[in-house]
This record gives structure tokens, sequence and C-alpha cells, in this order.
């Protein structure tokens, strides 16, 4: 079993600081959600995970097993096993879909033992047609002149192929239909076992219908501020976060918030 | 500080090289006159670059003599790798100066088609060659460094193809430079007939860490009425030589003319790639890449001049820069009046890899008829910090991604060209450059 554990973490961006303490312990074979408003510092969270360059940590841990994950550079993070399902994906021009999840696999397997090409292919397909993707995917330039569900769903078989030990999906079912979002949902409820742990990002409830987590955190203005179980994110589908504010005494905040 | 043009060779000196190579008798008189020009005429002019301060003229032998291969199996391993082992059918190997393998199908020979080195082709072929050498596509006065080539000729290759003959399987040249002292001042001449068709393969190599001469490279192609020539290239030249190179094509009515070069000199290089379009409907693509590392200087000019109607010039390059080298490139669209109806296109795009390195894209349209398209793209940028977030965050290394992306910015020109070997040689040069 892994374990995954943030203690009062603090993030700035630009001088400005998003996360004001934040702790969370996820283990192997947990499913964890975030829910929270709009610029509560979500992402920022998922993107501190992974090591963002224009995050920056003032203050707290990011452990893995123990290891200090903020001592480690983004490639290190991932072949440590983290993975970071992105909220806008980059486009990478001349760069194949299958040759660069083909490097990534690489990237974690010593020099001498690279994946077995036909081996890699068949995997890729039979993940490809689990995640419904166009067969012209592995061969397209990365990302490029996806559409947003195609991206999402891209970044769905990037974690299947990688099969890291944690997954952050930072709001992965944003811009997706009802069809798409069935499709990536059973992606992640496949992965679903005692060799993953998973962290949802997402503002909607919706998501949470085709992935029940384990546990749900609502995050405001930077912090963790309630933690319960699956319950919680259909309270909060019903009664919006208002009523968090005044159950926990906190101001709303007037200032403009991005995150 | 301007260098004085002190000349390692004389008058005499030209002409007993002539007389020794066993020249055509009028190449004797060429050399000498336009020796005479060197003196009188200036350097170019390279956009952006300035070059007065480059050494043009000084090499410490004018021509080495060196081994000639029986069988491709004497080729050091490094030349041997360009050579495609299912198809050398049509090859033609210089080393150094030396003319020292050549290999032409007898169904090419019976239909009339030539290849042979430059000295000989003078001779066996003098009225041919006369005709084209230096006459209609560069002009021995354009400036010194094509009056130093002219003078100091010292290896090249003479390609012909007839009418109506279609080449099918490419035309390999090797020009493989082992010798520090070596200096290149080759002139290639090919001429493909009306309604011919050619794929002309020409590798430029060296084993050489440093080379203490000159490259001096001229090629010329002339395409008859209805031709097609595609000329593909991979330049791979060591760091000491002075390189000019310059390519130009001439073309007929209908006629295509595609050039796809890998521009990977380590030397300082001003490069010049023009085509004048001079037949209605003919057409000309252009497609470059450059990897421009260490403290190298190139100044690398891809130009279409359109004279015919209904013509057509595109030009593609695209150019990496790292460590603290400078690439400028040119890219010049020009319709002359009465050229109606034609298409001027170019796009390039340079990827600067440090903080040290410079890139300048300078498009230029140049347009004298009303009646014509034209237009241009150009960027200059650094590799985005998010892409390679992306990419190290599944887990692959910062060089890798880096790698990962220069492949992927290249790709657009490399994946074009349309011979496969030229691909495979420029993917390989690309990876070791991009290191």
């Amino acid at each position: 079993m892994s374990t995954l554990e943030i203690k009062g973490l603090h993030v700035e961006i630009e001088g400005k600081e998003i996360l004001k303490g934040v702790d969370l312990t996820i283990n192997s074979n947990e499913i964890h959600a975030i829910m929270g408003p709009n610029g509560t510092g979500k992402s920022t969270l998922a993107q501190a995970i992974m090591g963002h360059p224009r995050y920056e940590v003032t203050a707290g841990t990011i452990t893995l097993d123990g290891e200090d994950v903020l001592e480690m550079e983004v490639d290190e993070r991932a072949r440590a096993g983290l993975f970071l399902a992105m909220q806008y994906p980059s486009e990478i021009t001349g760069v194949t879909n299958a040759d660069f999840l083909r490097t990534a696999i690489n990237a974690k397997r010593d020099e001498g033992d690279e994946i077995p090409l036909m081996g890699f292919i068949r995997e890729l397909d039979a993940n490809m047609e689990t995640l419904e993707m166009d067969e012209d995917m592995a061969t397209r330039y990365l990302n490029e002149g996806f559409s947003g569900g195609e991206k999402k769903r891209n970044e769905i078989l990037q974690l299947k192929m990688l099969k890291p030990k944690f997954a952050v999906l930072d709001e992965i079912d944003s811009g997706l239909d009802i069809d798409a979002l069935r499709i990536v949902s059973k992606g992640i409820n496949d992965m679903r076992g005692e060799a993953f742990g998973c962290l949802i990002i997402t503002h909607y409830q919706r998501l949470l219908d085709y992935i029940t987590p384990d546990h749900v955190h609502v995050m405001i203005q930077g912090k963790v501020v309630k933690s319960g179980n699956a319950e919680l994110a259909k309270e909060l589908e019903e009664k919006g976060y208002d009523w968090l504010h005044e159950e926990l005494g906190i101001e709303p905040e007037t200032a403009e918030q991005e995150a | 500080m301007t260098v004085e043009t002190k000349l390692a060779l004389t008058e005499q000196d030209v002409r007993s090289f002539s007389k020794k190579m066993d020249e055509a008798a009028w190449m004797s008189d060429f050399r000498a006159e336009a020796l005479a020009k060197v003196e009188q005429i200036p350097m170019p002019k390279p956009d952006k670059t300035r070059i007065d301060r480059w050494n043009f003229t000084e090499f410490p032998v004018h021509a080495v003599e060196s081994a000639t291969y029986e069988s491709l199996e004497d080729l050091p391993a490094q030349a041997h790798e360009l050579i495609d082992p299912d198809n050398h059918e049509n090859l033609y190997i210089q080393h150094n100066n030396t003319p020292a393998y050549l290999s032409l199908s007898e169904d090419l020979k019976a239909k009339g088609v030539i290849l042979t080195d430059i000295f000989t082709a003078t001779r066996e072929h003098s009225d041919l060659v006369k005709k084209y050498y230096m006459t209609d596509g560069v002009k021995v006065d354009e400036h010194k460094l094509t009056a130093l080539n002219a003078a100091f000729m010292n290896g090249g290759v003479f390609v012909y193809v007839p009418k109506n003959v279609v080449v099918e399987e490419p035309i390999q040249v090797l020009f493989f430079h082992d010798n520090e002292q070596a200096s290149l001042f080759n002139h290639v001449i090919i001429v493909a007939e009306a309604n011919s068709s050619l794929s002309y393969i020409e590798n430029y190599l060296s084993t050489v860490e440093e080379a203490k001469g000159q490259a001096n490279i001229v090629s010329e192609v002339f395409t008859g009425d209805n031709a097609e020539v595609t000329y593909g290239a991979v330049d791979v030249l060591p760091k000491g030589f002075t390189t000019f190179v310059s390519r130009r094509g001439v073309t007929g009515r209908d006629s295509r003319l595609n050039w796809a070069l890998g521009l990977m000199n380590d030397s300082n290089t001003i490069a010049e790639n023009i085509t004048h379009l001079i037949g209605d409907g003919s057409h000309s693509d252009m497609k470059t890449v450059v990897v421009g590392r260490g403290d190298q200087r190139e100044n690398i000019t891809t130009k279409i001049i359109s004279f015919g109607q209904n013509t057509n010039g595109m030009i593609l390059k695209h150019g990496v820069v790292k460590d603290s080298a400078t690439t400028i490139f040119n890219g010049i669209g020009k319709i002359e009046n009465g050229a109606t109806g034609s298409n001027a296109e170019q796009e390039s795009r340079m990827l600067i890899l440090s903080d040290r390195a410079r890139a300048d894209a300078n498009p230029i349209l140049l347009i004298e008829e009303d009646e014509v398209t034209a237009g241009h793209a150009a960027t200059v940028g650094q590799v985005d910090p998010l892409e390679m977030f992306y990419l190290m965050s599944r887990g692959i290394t910062k060089k890798e991604a880096e790698r990962l992306i220069i492949h992927g910015f290249l790709a657009p020109v490399v994946s074009q060209l349309k011979l496969e070997g030229v691909k495979k040689q420029l993917t390989e040069v690309i990876e070791r450059k991009v290191r």
C-alpha cells in the first residue's frame, strides 16, 4: 500500500497566496473527491502536487510513502508514481500520441528493458477501444487539433497506460457530454484497486454519480474546510456551498479570486 | 578591418591543375578568366550577417589525392551507412577531391543518362557542360565567392537525363571528406531535359574533427519543359571550414523543382538556395531544416523568383538554434513584372534553445506584378515551459522532453521530405546535433 500525504501546504502564484494550509492523506485503493466553488484553490493543489513551474510552495510538505515529493523534479514525481490529468493539456506538434506514450512508459523502465513494441500496441489498442477513441488518434500529433472531449479521453488513456500509484484528475469532467463522461468514468473505475489511489477535483456532483468516492472534501478559500463520505457530495449538490459558509463561519470573499 | 584577398593560387596554378585533371581545353581559360576577376569583384552581402572578417580565401592545399574505392566495403562505416543497402546502383562517391567510385545502371546508361565526375564531364561531354556551366544559373562574377569557385573548382559531378527519360531509382552522390587539409570547391551540374524526371540525393559527410580549408560549393540544376527534379541534400561539414554553398535552379515550362535540404553543418555557413522560375507554369518547392549549435554563425537565404506566368514558389524552413549559435533566415519571394498569375508563399519557423543563441527570421516579398498571390509567416520562439511541464509530468526527463519538442518542431519539414534515405539520415543527424 502507498500513501500520499499533504501537510500544511501553502502555495503562491505570482506572489498571491492561494493555498493556505491544506492537509490531506490519500491511500491506495481510495478515491477522494475535492469539491468547492470556483477559485478556491482546487486546481492549484493539483498543479502543486505535480510541480507546475508557476506555482510556488511556501510552506508545508508533500510526501509519497515518506519520500519528499517537493524535492523532486516534475519527471521524478511522475516516475515515483504520481500522475496529473490536466484540465488544459498542451498540444505538441510533430510528436505522435503513440511515440509520446511509448517514450513515457520507457522513461520508467530501465535501459534494455523497454516495453516490447507489439505488447505496447496491443495494450494501446485495447485501452483506446475502452475509451472509444478513434484509431487515428494514436498516430496524430499529441493533442493537436483534438476536441475538448478528445483531450480528456487522451488524458485517461495516458493514465491507463502509465498506471501510476496516485492520479490527480483536475476537472476531467469539464466539457464532457454524458456519453463521454460515462466512458471516461468507466476508464477510471477500471483502475480502482490495491495499486491505485485517486484524487478527483470537480465542480460537479455529476461525475461522482459515475465514480463513487470514498472520501469527499470541500475546499473553500485555500483550505479543506469539511470532509465526509459520498453523502457529503450529494448534500452539496442539493444545498450549494452557502450553508457551509454559515455553518463554518467563513466570510464570503468579495475580492476576485482566480486559481 | 577588411581582409585583403591574398590568393593561394596563380593563373599558372589553375591552368596546370586543369591540365592535370585532363579537363577540356576551354575549362583552363574559363578558370584563368575567373581568377582574373576575383580581385575586382566584391564579396556577397548576406542580409544581417557581417562576413568581412570571415576567411573565404585561405586554405592549406588546393587539392589532395585520396584513395579510390574498389568496392563499397572499402568505405568507412559512417559513409557506408549513408548508402542504401538495397538500392545503390546509381552512385557516385568523391573522396576529398578524388573521384573515387562510380556506378550507373546499364538501363540508365542505355537510355543516355550521364553520371560522371565534373573533370571527365568537361572532356567527354564538353558541349553539354559548357552550355550549362555558370551560364544561365550561377554567374562567375556574381560575387567573389562564385568567381573563386569557378577558378579553383576541384570536384563535383555532372548528371544528365535526356528527354523523356524517367529515372526511377534515385541517383546518389556522396562527397566524403576525411582529410583536414582538403578543401572542397565543388561544382555540381544537373540537367533534366524535357519530360524527364530525376531524384538526386546529395550527402556531404566529413569524419574530420576540425577542417582547415574552404567549402565553396555551387550546384546548378536545370529542369527542361515538363521535367521534374527532386534534389535532396544533407550537409554535415565540420567546424573549421568556412562554408559557402549556393544551390541554384532554373526551370523550364511546366517543370517542377523540389528542394529538400538538411543544413547540418557545424561550420560557419553562408547558404543560398535560389530558384529562377523562368518557364510558364513552373513550380519550385523549397524545404529546409537547419540546426545551429556551438558558436557557429549561419546565414540561410532561400529565394524564389518568378519570371514566367502562373508560376508557384513555396518556401518552408524550420530552424533550431542552440548554445551560442546565431542563425539568420532570409526568405525572399519575388514576382517579376509580367509573371501574372504567380504565387509566392513562404513560412519560416525558428526555435531558440538557449539564452545565448540568436535567431532572426527575415521574410521579404518583392512583388512587381498586380495579378498575383503571395504570403509569408515567420516566427521565432523558445520552448514552451508548459509543454515541458506536460511532457515531464509523464515521467519523461527534461532532456528527452526537449528532444521530443525539437524533433516535433522540425517534423513538419522532415516528414515531408520525399526521399526516405534523406529523411532517415537527417533524423539521425538532427538527433546527434541537438543532444
